[in-house]
């Protein structure tokens, strides 16, 4: 059978960094094929090649899509020839209707005049295909995520769509939700429409997918077909992480004391659905000198957890206790959290992190001016001393400490974001993704920061994505998915498989 | 040889560096060049001691919420209502003082008070609500103005009591007694200048001890001997009239104090990041709604202090006064080289600011040019201004 769409060679480099490297894909006509790989394996990136969001020129390799030769300039490109990407992040205006929705950008209009009959009566026949029944009035703000993805859908079929792409559909829909989306895509094969489906979840994949592609740094390391070859979940998760373990952690000899740090049945609601709860009664503890890491997929409420203990920076409805050296403590503001020896480290540090437009020394200490003032005045001398002392202990690489952020490399400025909150003094630090997006010698640097820090008797705790990352600096581990710590291992018994499968398990009840 | 290779990198260093800050030193050219301007254009008359008295007086008020206004620019907000609230106050002076014969200092401490809980109030709903301030202080803007009609009943109340006209039309009473002319103005201008070029060396050594000094010897010296120049002769000039007008008394401190909120203390410095980045400032543990509040109130106050120093002036409170002091106050802040998008401001900016736009004023009215003419030249200086100041940045990346 000749392929609807076949991608060859497809090579894609950012800046110092390559981020595809020959990677075929090829799907057939009435097909749901999977593409599964670890976070940052490349598989957003070439769906944004395939729909043009990278244009035809940033990217070496062919796009064959039914037998023609494709350069996609803009997403509307790709659109007019059927192909249609639904986000993770949904694109919908939320305070308009459906019907608005459906129709946005392809309004049914004659001189700009909108013939609203038309565009209700075929939103109403959209709706019926994709299974909703809602009227075409109703606003996006006032439906679930499950019936949002829908309209989503519905809205791509009115485009006409012959290859559609879904990237992580079901992350955030129910059990319920999640089988009427796999049911409908398998109703679309039956009339004839292709589905690339972009999922963590292998027991979705195995339900529905025709063929699985495999993408690995960058590289599709495996096509395998489901109706010919016995393929198990097991199989699937050896080819997404099978890779070699180098020697790229510092070694640390642990000196580990009592618990300093411990959350008991932690529970927070979604800042804006106060009905959806992204954290289900989590508990976990720290001690001393103690490496903990926090693995999980993207999703998985690691962030949504450290922020809302770290003064209620996300959430609401939050209940549950924190405690430190056995007391419970007070965490409802951020400063409070500070008092009580918190520090988080935001996985996003040019938007949560730094003051990009001011430099290396203002930022260093703004977390802690008392320690460089006196009565509300700040001690100029004091405060560049401190900075300079950051500057030379993490070796910031800079012309000064009045350059301003916004001009350092990744590695560089989030080695000035720890530094300020190494200055406020912490016992209990927690870090966010600390080494995403910085280059393999920067990284090295900051888990050499990270063993100095447990060394002296803090307590840190690491979300990473990156599990070899995890496993290589981590005393202990726990994972979580889905707002739920669903497992706990030592690091040294553990493994990317044990991790993956504990991950897989919990979406299966 | 090698004389004229060190001269030649001395130069570039120099150049260098006026290059790195020209905003600064654009801003103050600017300044003067108009002012040489209208000296011409003037045939002589801006520089005379009375008429450079007169711009002092004409825009101290302005000057002084220019001083609030960059807090609340640089902390990412706006207040459209300080014209109101100065009117306002001055109203409610009025009425104190004039109505119901309450002590003078009194009245000026209950207005000042009054002030800050207006603008503290504005503050509560910008800052705990996350109403924006363009439209808390647009409402501001127009229930002031109603109850300064309403506490007028409509018509002009004064004159006010000797005491408080001082405020605006007093002079630092000179002991010397030399004829036509106030010693101890231009002594106070001396002490002045003594102080701000000793703080120059004293942070100039700091720097230096540090291995920090950037600026090159000669612009430091020429920067030093400028600001002797303009400020003796400007205590000359204040001198050749009446002295010291109380009110540049006050605005020089206010300036004083603003330049070291801003660049000193913990508080001013919050500011900043708040406007720089929000949640990066919050995830610092800086309490950023109390910020806002405090921010919005020490604008109240200033607001009030110009209502009165206005009304002192005029010696009358009428319904019309402060209209249209927010434009004049927010212009000046912009034109000092604030960024709408907080963060970025100087106090000294805004203060330059103030007087371009009141040196314009001053020397177009001496020349007879209508107020449409001058508030299409005003608006066309306001848009050169940014926009020269967003062309160069974008071309500095």
């Amino acid at each position: 059978m000749q392929p609807i769409l076949e991608m060859r060679a497809i090579t894609k480099t950012f800046p110092g960094v390559k981020a595809l490297t020959d990677v075929n894909l090829s799907i057939l006509p009435a097909e749901i094929h999977a593409v599964v790989g670890e976070n940052g394996a490349g598989k957003s990136t070439l769906m944004k090649v395939l729909s043009g969001v990278y244009p035809h020129g940033t990217y070496s390799g062919d796009i064959f899509f039914e037998g023609k030769e494709r350069k996609f300039a803009t997403i509307s490109d790709s659109e007019d020839t059927g192909i249609i990407i639904i986000h993770q992040e949904l694109a919908l205006v939320p305070l308009l209707s459906i019907a608005e929705n459906i129709f946005l950008g392809h309004e049914t209009a004659t001189n700009g005049v909108i013939n609203w009959f038309e565009a209700f009566a075929r939103t109403r026949d959209l709706l019926k295909k994709v299974g909703l029944s809602e009227h075409p009035n109703t606003l996006i703000t006032n439906l679930g995520t499950g019936k949002q993805q829908l309209v989503e859908i519905a809205k791509a079929l009115n485009k006409k769509v012959k290859l559609l792409i879904l990237d992580e559909p079901t992350s955030s829909l129910n059990e319920t939700d999640s089988n009427a989306l796999l049911a409908l895509l398998q109703e679309f094969r039956a009339q004839g429409i292709s589905s690339i489906l972009i999922t963590h979840k292998l027991n979705e994949v195995m339900k529905v997918a025709d063929r699985i592609t495999v993408i690995r740094d960058g590289k599709t390391v495996d096509t395998l077909d489901t109706s010919t070859a016995k393929v198990s979940e097991d199989r699937i998760i050896k080819a997404m992480v099978g890779r070699d373990l180098v020697d790229r952690y510092p070694a640390r000899t642990p000196k580990i004391g009592a618990t300093i740090f411990e959350v008991k049945n932690w529970n927070v609601h979604h800042p804006q659905h106060a009905d959806r709860r992204i954290i289900k009664d989590v508990s976990f503890h720290v001690k001393r000198g103690e490496v903990v890491g926090i693995a999980g997929l993207m999703g998985s409420g690691r962030t949504e957890l450290s922020m809302s203990i770290f003064g209620r920076a996300y959430g609401q409805k939050i209940s549950g206790e924190v405690l430190v050296n056995g007391k419970p403590i007070d965490v409802s503001t951020i400063p409070h959290a500070l008092d009580a020896g918190l520090a988080y480290v935001t996985e996003d540090r040019k938007t949560y992190g730094l003051v990009l437009i001011d430099h290396i020394k203002h930022n260093i200490t703004l977390a802690h001016l008392e320690g460089v003032s006196e009565h509300g005045v700040i001690d100029d001398l004091r405060e560049l001393s401190v900075a300079n002392k950051y500057r030379k202990d993490l070796a910031i690489r800079c012309s000064g400490v009045y350059q301003p952020t916004v001009n350092l490399s990744g590695g560089n400025q989030q080695k000035v974001v720890l530094s300020k909150w190494l200055f406020s003094g912490p016992d209990i630090l927690i870090l966010d993704e600390p080494t995403r997006g910085i280059d393999v010698g920067a990284k090295y640097e900051i888990y050499g920061i990270i063993n100095q820090l447990v060394d002296e008797g803090k307590a840190v705790i690491v979300i990473s994505s990156e599990m070899p990352e995890l496993l290589g600096i981590s005393d202990r581990i726990y994972v979580m998915n889905d707002g739920r710590m669903v497992a706990e291992m030592p690091a040294r018994e553990a493994t990317q498989e044990k991790i993956m499968r504990a991950i897989m398990k919990s979406w299966e009840h | 040889m090698s004389d004229v290779a060190t001269s030649a990198s001395e130069k570039s260093v120099i150049l260098r560096f006026i290059k790195a800050n020209m905003r600064d030193y654009a801003l103050l050219l600017s300044l003067l060049a108009i002012m040489i301007f209208f000296q011409f254009t003037t045939n002589g008359t801006l520089f005379m001691p009375v008429n450079m008295t007169n711009i002092i007086l004409q825009n101290s008020y302005i000057v002084i919420m220019a001083l609030g206004m960059l807090l609340i620019i640089v902390a990412g907000h706006i207040d459209l209502s300080v014209g109101s609230v100065s009117g306002f106050i001055g109203a409610v002076a009025a009425v104190l003082m004039v109505n119901y014969k309450l002590d003078p200092f009194l009245s000026v401490v209950a207005c000042l008070a009054l002030g800050a809980l207006i603008g503290g109030v504005q503050g509560y709903f910008v800052a705990y609500h996350k109403i924006p301030a363009f439209i808390v202080t647009l409402a501001g803007m127009l229930i002031f103005k109603g109850l300064a009609l309403t506490v007028l009943g409509g018509a002009s109340v004064g004159p006010f009591p000797r005491i408080f006209q001082l405020l605006s039309s007093g002079y630092i009473p000179d002991f010397f007694g030399v004829e036509n002319f106030n010693v101890l103005a231009m002594l106070i201008g001396a002490l002045v200048t003594a102080v701000i070029i000793f703080f120059n060396v004293k942070e100039r050594r700091n720097e230096q001890a540090h291995g920090l000094a950037e600026e090159p010897d000669m612009i430091f010296y020429g920067r030093n001997l400028l600001i002797a120049i303009a400020f003796l002769g400007f205590s000359f000039l204040m001198a050749k009239y009446k002295g010291l007008p109380n009110v540049l008394v006050v605005m020089f401190g206010l300036i004083a104090l603003f330049i070291f909120i801003t660049t000193r203390t913990t508080f001013g410095r919050r500011i900043y990041a708040m406007g720089g980045n929000e949640k990066a400032a919050r995830l610092s543990g800086i309490n950023t709604e109390k910020l806002t509040f405090l921010i919005f109130a020490i604008m109240g106050a200033l607001a009030a202090l110009a209502g009165l120093i206005f009304a002192a002036r005029l010696n009358v409170a009428t319904p019309k006064a402060g209209l249209g002091f927010e434009l004049d106050v927010i212009a000046a802040c912009f034109i000092g080289g604030a960024a709408t998008t907080g963060g970025v401001g100087k106090v000294i900016g805004a203060v330059i600011g103030a007087f371009i736009m009141g040196v314009m004023n001053n020397g177009m009215s001496i020349m007879g040019i209508g107020i449409d003419w001058q508030q299409i030249i005003k608006g066309v200086v306001l848009m050169l201004a940014v926009f020269l100041d967003v062309y160069y940045k974008n071309r500095a990346h």
